[in-house]
């Protein structure tokens, strides 16, 4: 049987995965839910016929989004998830006993329910007893918190469908108010090489950038999302994601990782000059107001 | 619902015979020239090929909207049905020639039309085309919000008597703000003195399919209404329906005393300005429109109070922002309220609605419907989900956030009742001059002023200008109100009637 997956990374250009046979196909109140069993890649979700996870490269995704992060703060205690109904995020941040409570808002608890069953690998972060799920929109969820989280982390899909309200200035800015005065937002950012991804890329740097005194990009290497060259966006009110980043305290954790380490956290920031030039396109942009964003009333 | 109806309004005339002419093939030997799109390529690249295959013109299969026969007849027919209506007409010129044709139909010259002061222009334009004459009543405002309400049944019992002679009262259902007057009140009070009420519902195709909102021009008894169908029902802009009332039983409307309308009249009336060829992108888009609010319009419906309902206690709870509801019904000039319309009351957070529906814009990617001086206002309907609530909600708060002040209060305002000395009509054909303003107390306006807030008329062409108008106005800008309308904004000159 020649049966495959195919996604369309752009009109043009496509990748396609060999399946042995699908697992799950269902559709949610919010979005199209598949899961497949590959030789190549293992299990792979889909939301919509978009790639969201595969069983061989998800540890790349999640800790990037995770350990970044987690090297510069130096005390976190409170974290926010959003999206993240796979339990990837999770998991990596279990691996923490300094944290004490993590909040994971998923808009579709379908995800989390076709997770638990298929996607093993990832779910199991659900386990943790530290971790409370609330299955709501993540705009409205971070708009009623205020000063309360240590960092925050946006595992979003993409700026179309479910998730297009996590890539606007309104939520970015609410994250900047849930967060307490030194914390971390880390945000997927897409991808610069396509021109569609690209645009996206640039449209959310420039509305974090508005809202945060801190606002960098870092990159990976993920072999299924559209040219396998990811970004991520590191915004704080605070640190630096290099020069604050704290190496040594971080080995001390003894924290086992397969791609993430101290080095490949400095290098992620070096970004290739066509990508910084996206970039900074954004960050020269005059604001439309005379009013700092940064200055206004908290 | 009876099953027979939802059989009927299961049908889509207009949208079915394009089907089926389009999979006959026809050979288009007939207008328009673009004959099914190759003849522009790059407009079918753009509006898509579907798009231009159903951009054809009458003919014998597709009937014919001057003089309907067939299929334009049948879903005229539904959609009179699905609306309570007596008759109903499919137009194609905005809801601006359903106001017009209204007009027509009650008024010839030197005809007088009761009206709010606020009324929308095209009732004014139509006025002026027709040659009738305007007796406006004073809408009222609400002082803390800023904006023009309904009008009051003693009001319009004062102007009845004052102008006995009236043909008809025209009155907004609801207004842009979702305020409703008295509608069952004011078509007893009509009749009973041998007038008709003429219904703008361009804010309100709603209205029809719930019971959870203000009542219908239809259900009210009103004897014709111009409805949006384009605005809350999801049909193509331009698209509208006029709506006539009365079904010949006198009995329902106690001691009426006014003939009802005659819808063959009515198409006359349409026939004198609509166009020839009515764009059958339009007409099906009415038909497909009408089918899905007569099928399931309750449910939409419902969706979007409930959705207004929630993102206006989301906003309220923000702080400073107020989102208007229910509970400013008075009984009196807001005798009801359409709970799908958003208003967010803007001053308590320091910045003007219209500064708000900017910022939103510019900053945030959200367009909104308008904003005026204290207020901008959501347009929600039934292509609406909550996710872009969330955004908006969200939206606010940052603005608040980022760009909040100390409050700020409306501007008081005082209504002047007008002097009508010349029709509209004879006031725009009228020979006219530029005079220092002022000294033109005495004279004709030849311009209309109005005042934001509340965006009610001070002057209107053919009325004369008093000293207190002059106080007014003057008082009005020293205020900061928003004057608009006259040529010369600074108003140190005004053009009046030579």
């Amino acid at each position: 049987m020649d049966l495959w997956f195919s996604e369309f990374h752009t009109p043009h250009v496509k990748l396609s995965i060999k399946v042995d046979r699908q697992l799950y196909s269902g559709k949610s109140d919010f979005q199209q839910i598949d899961v497949f069993e590959s030789p190549e890649f293992g299990r792979f979700l889909t939301l919509d016929g978009y790639m969201m996870l595969t069983q061989k490269d998800e540890f790349i995704y999640h800790e990037m989004l995770v350990h970044v992060p987690m090297c510069v703060h130096p005390d976190v205690r409170k974290v926010l998830v959003i999206g993240a109904g796979d339990g990837g995020v999770v998991r990596e941040l279990s691996r923490y006993d300094t944290i004490e409570h993590i909040d994971v808002v998923e808009i579709d608890e379908e995800v989390v329910r076709i997770a638990k069953e298929y996607l093993p690998f990832t779910a199991c972060g659900f386990d943790d007893p530290r971790v409370q799920c609330h299955f709501e929109d993540g705009l409205k969820y971070v708009r009623h918190h205020d000063n309360e989280y240590d960092l925050i982390l946006v595992d979003s899909t993409d700026p179309f469908g479910p998730g297009e309200g996590l890539f606007t200035k309104e939520f970015y800015g609410n994250c900047f108010t849930a967060l307490k005065e030194d914390g971390i937002m880390v945000n997927q950012n897409e991808s610069p090489f396509y021109a569609n991804d690209a645009r996206a890329m640039q449209r959310a740097h420039k509305r974090i950038h508005q809202n945060f005194p801190v606002c960098k990009v870092y990159q990976a290497h993920i072999p299924t999302y559209p040219s396998g060259h990811w970004l991520f966006g590191f915004a704080s009110k605070k640190y630096h994601p290099v020069r604050d980043m704290r190496a040594a305290a971080w080995k001390e954790l003894g924290i086992e990782t397969k791609y993430y380490n101290t080095n490949l956290h400095r290098g992620a920031f070096a970004l290739p000059n066509y990508v910084q030039r996206l970039l900074e396109a954004m960050e020269e942009l005059p604001n439309n107001d005379t009013t700092s964003t940064l200055g206004g009333k908290a | 619902m009876d099953s027979d109806f939802l059989k009927r309004q299961n049908r889509a005339p207009i949208a079915e015979a394009l089907e089926e002419y389009t999979s006959e093939r026809v050979v288009p030997f007939d207008v328009p020239g673009h004959k099914h799109g190759r003849g522009n390529p790059e407009l079918t690249a753009f509006l898509g090929e579907r798009t231009m295959t159903l951009d054809v013109n009458s003919m014998k299969p597709l009937d014919n909207l001057c003089h309907p026969v067939s299929v334009i007849k049948d879903a005229e027919e539904l959609a009179a049905e699905a609306f309570g209506a007596r008759a109903a007409f499919f137009m194609v010129g905005g809801t601006t020639s359903s106001v017009q044709a209204m007009v027509f139909t009650v008024a010839a010259r030197g005809d007088k039309i009761i009206v709010p002061r606020n009324v929308h222009r095209s009732v004014i334009y139509a006025m002026v085309l027709c040659g009738a004459i305007p007796v406006y009543v004073d809408p009222g405002a609400h002082e803390q919000l800023g904006i023009a309400l309904g009008m009051t049944l003693p009001d319009i019992e004062n102007a009845i008597r004052k102008n006995p002679d009236a043909k008809a009262i025209f009155v907004n259902n609801p207004t842009y703000y979702g305020i409703c007057s008295d509608l069952r009140g004011i078509v007893n009070l009509a009749h009973a003195h041998g007038m008709q009420v003429i219904v703008d519902e361009a804010h309100g195709t709603h209205l029809s399919f719930s019971d959870k909102l203000p009542v219908s021009a239809m259900e009210a008894g009103a004897d014709m209404a111009a409805v949006s169908m384009h605005k809350s029902g999801g049909s193509l802009t331009q698209s509208s329906f006029l709506l006539v009332g009365g079904t010949g039983d006198m009995q329902t409307s106690g001691e009426r005393t006014a003939p009802e309308i005659s819808p063959a009249y009515v198409r006359q009336i349409i026939n004198l300005t609509q166009t020839t060829s009515g764009s059958y992108l339009f007409l099906s888009s009415l038909d497909l429109s009408r089918k899905r609010l007569a099928l399931h319009g309750k449910e939409l419906f419902d969706k979007v109070i409930d959705m207004a309902e929630y993102a206006r206690s989301e906003i309220n709870s923000i702080g400073g922002y107020y989102a208007i509801g229910s509970e400013l019904v008075d009984g009196k000039a807001i005798c009801d309220f359409d709970k799908t319309k958003l208003v967010i009351h803007t001053l308590p957070v320091g910045l003007a609605g219209i500064e708000v529906y900017d910022l939103l814009r510019d900053e945030y990617d959200i367009q909104m419907e308008f904003g005026d001086f204290g207020n901008c206002l959501a347009y929600l309907s039934v292509g609406d989900r909550v996710r872009e609530l969330e955004r908006l909600v969200g939206a606010l708060s940052e603005i608040r956030r980022h760009f909040g002040k100390d409050p700020l209060v409306s501007i008081p305002n005082s209504y002047i009742a007008p002097i009508v000395a010349l029709s509209p009509q004879e006031a725009f054909y009228a020979k006219t001059e530029h005079v220092d303003f002022g000294s033109s107390v005495g004279r004709i306006a030849a311009e209309s002023i109005m005042c934001y807030p509340p965006g009610i008329p001070v002057l209107a062409p053919g009325e004369r200008i008093t000293e207190e108008v002059l106080e007014y106005l003057r008082f009005a800008q020293e205020k900061g109100c928003q004057i608009t309308g006259a040529e010369d904004s600074s108003l140190s000159t005004i053009r009046v009637v030579v």
